[in-house]
């Protein structure tokens, strides 16, 4: 479980979170939507110990994100990133064992690339790319490939980072339906962070809206679908009038 | 005054920041894993892929030096000394300034480029949310790379610039090729090749060390990336002479 209480962030004069409060129970699939810059990387990165919150206190399974052994605390997360932050210089079976090339969780060269290549296949790509380089792969396999490296130590949280950003519309089903898949099938605990209602749709089991760098309105999908909330339908709707101020 | 405070202070913060990183850099030599891998990586990029810069730039100036002394000489009827000079200057002076320099143009720029690269792209927290931290895996591998590396390159340096004032001496001044080796030879001193190498490996380890340095702390973006570079650069070409100077002056002031 994913316990965060009274978490606040800020860079300068900007207050990117203002005292959240959230839970996200073992198993759950939490999306959390909001505008652009509303904090939500912020939040993931709090969550990794990536960037350290100015107060409140994250617990990961009861435990302490920025006290105790943070090797065996990471060893618990697999993460997909936004851009897929795939390794240049690395095979694409590199970047998906990397974690298993190395530190607590290594294996041997042979047995890790085996691992890697299953993964690969687990996200629907050949082992004719395990020895490619990322630069030699389309957006959508790269973001395959994050996917595989995501979920390579078999994680039991893993965390989406805007995981459809940059895909056309049928291939961004795809990943959703991949995650969705996945996720179930690790029986993972996960949060996906998302503008595209698609994702909200296809992998949420509950939905967290930020707006203002506080947690406007929690809810499952079927809720989200029937609230009332004035934010929560301007976003899902993609209108531009209503009280989530836009640039114009 | 109240600017020149600023300055002063922002300054100072800088090098405390600097301090902290370098610290943190040499603290990783002594706790394990080292990464085998990536320093060998390191090394083939720094020392080897650098060969042919460094040769060129080394041969053209050994022989600019001998026509230089050549010419000099002649208003005092010292044109005789050209191989002795060319190796002092090549050896104590121009080979470790120059091979220093090219390297932060060309080591220090694609370190630099290339971890604000990896920071803009998420790379570096990839890096740690997969349990590995950054500065063991980027920063210890490069900068030991290039301490190690440089002293190697000065040294390449040093005989290929000898022997482009050899070429230029006995091809265009008229030397004879044994008298010119053999001057060479007996006026070159062990605390000089000593003092060359050492200049290598102290310009080796800040080109590496500025390049992880900018690229660590770089900001957004395309233009992150150049400023990193461009400063980068600077930074290190600037702190390699000034670390020339006060190396000169341990070894050979009087």
């Amino acid at each position: 479980m994913i316990e965060l209480t009274g978490v606040e962030k800020s860079f300068g004069d900007n207050h990117v979170l203002r005292g959240i409060d959230l839970t996200v129970e073992r198993g759950t699939s939490l999306v959390v939507i909001g505008g652009s810059g509303t904090g939500k990387s912020v939040l993931l990165k709090c969550i990794l110990g990536l960037i350290p919150p100015d107060r409140g206190v994250i617990t990961v399974d009861g435990q302490d994100v920025a006290t105790g052994d943070r090797d065996a605390f990471l060893a618990r997360f697999g993460m997909l990133f936004q851009g897929s932050a795939l390794f240049d210089s690395l095979p694409v079976w590199q970047n998906v064992a990397f974690r298993l090339l190395r530190g607590a969780l290594r294996r041997p060269r042979g047995e890790a690339r085996e691992i890697a290549i299953e993964k690969l296949r687990r996200v629907g790509l050949g082992a004719e790319v395990a020895d490619r380089l990322p630069g030699e792969l389309s957006g959508g396999m790269q973001k395959r490939v994050g996917l595989a490296r995501a979920i390579a130590a078999d994680p039991p949280i893993i965390f989406f980072d805007e995981p459809t950003a940059g895909l056309d519309p049928i291939l961004a089903r795809v990943i959703n339906d991949l995650i969705r898949e996945i996720v179930v099938d690790m029986k993972a605990t996960a949060i996906t962070i998302t503008h595209d209602m698609g994702s909200v749709r296809a992998i949420a089991d509950r939905v967290a809206m930020l707006h203002g760098g506080r947690l406007r309105w929690t809810g499952t999908r079927a809720e989200m679908d029937d609230t009332a909330d004035p934010y929560v339908t301007q976003f899902i709707h993609g209108s531009a009038t209503g009280p989530i101020e836009t640039l114009r | 005054m109240r600017a020149i405070g600023r300055a002063t202070l922002a300054l100072l913060a800088v090098i405390g920041q600097l301090a902290i990183f370098t610290g943190q850099t040499l603290s990783h030599l002594v706790r394990p894993p080292l990464y085998p891998r990536e320093i060998g990586a390191a090394l083939f990029q720094i020392g080897w892929s650098s060969l042919p810069v460094v040769g060129l730039t080394a041969l053209f100036t050994g022989g600019a030096l001998a026509l230089q002394i050549y010419a000099g000489g002649a208003r005092f009827s010292a044109e005789a000394v050209v191989p002795q000079i060319v190796a002092i200057g090549m050896v104590r002076e121009l080979g470790p300034v120059l091979v220093g320099l090219m390297i932060a143009a060309r080591v220090t720029s694609s370190i630099a480029a290339e971890i604000a690269t990896m920071k803009v792209t998420e790379q570096i927290d990839a890096l740690v949310t997969l349990s590995t931290d950054p500065m063991k895996y980027l920063t210890l591998p490069r900068v030991l790379a290039a301490t190690l590396a440089m002293p190697v390159l000065v040294g390449v340096g040093d005989l290929i610039g000898i022997l482009g004032g050899y070429l230029v001496g006995t091809g265009r001044l008229g030397f004879n090729p044994t008298t010119y080796i053999r001057n060479t030879m007996d006026f070159l001193e062990f605390h000089d090749v000593l003092s060359s190498l050492v200049k290598g490996a102290v310009f080796g380890f800040i080109a590496a060390l500025i390049g992880c340095w900018y690229g660590m702390t770089s900001g957004r973006g395309a233009m992150g990336v150049g400023r990193a570079t461009k400063g980068a650069v600077v930074a290190a070409a600037v702190l390699i002479l000034a670390a020339n100077f006060l190396l000169t002056e341990a070894f050979f002031s009087t």
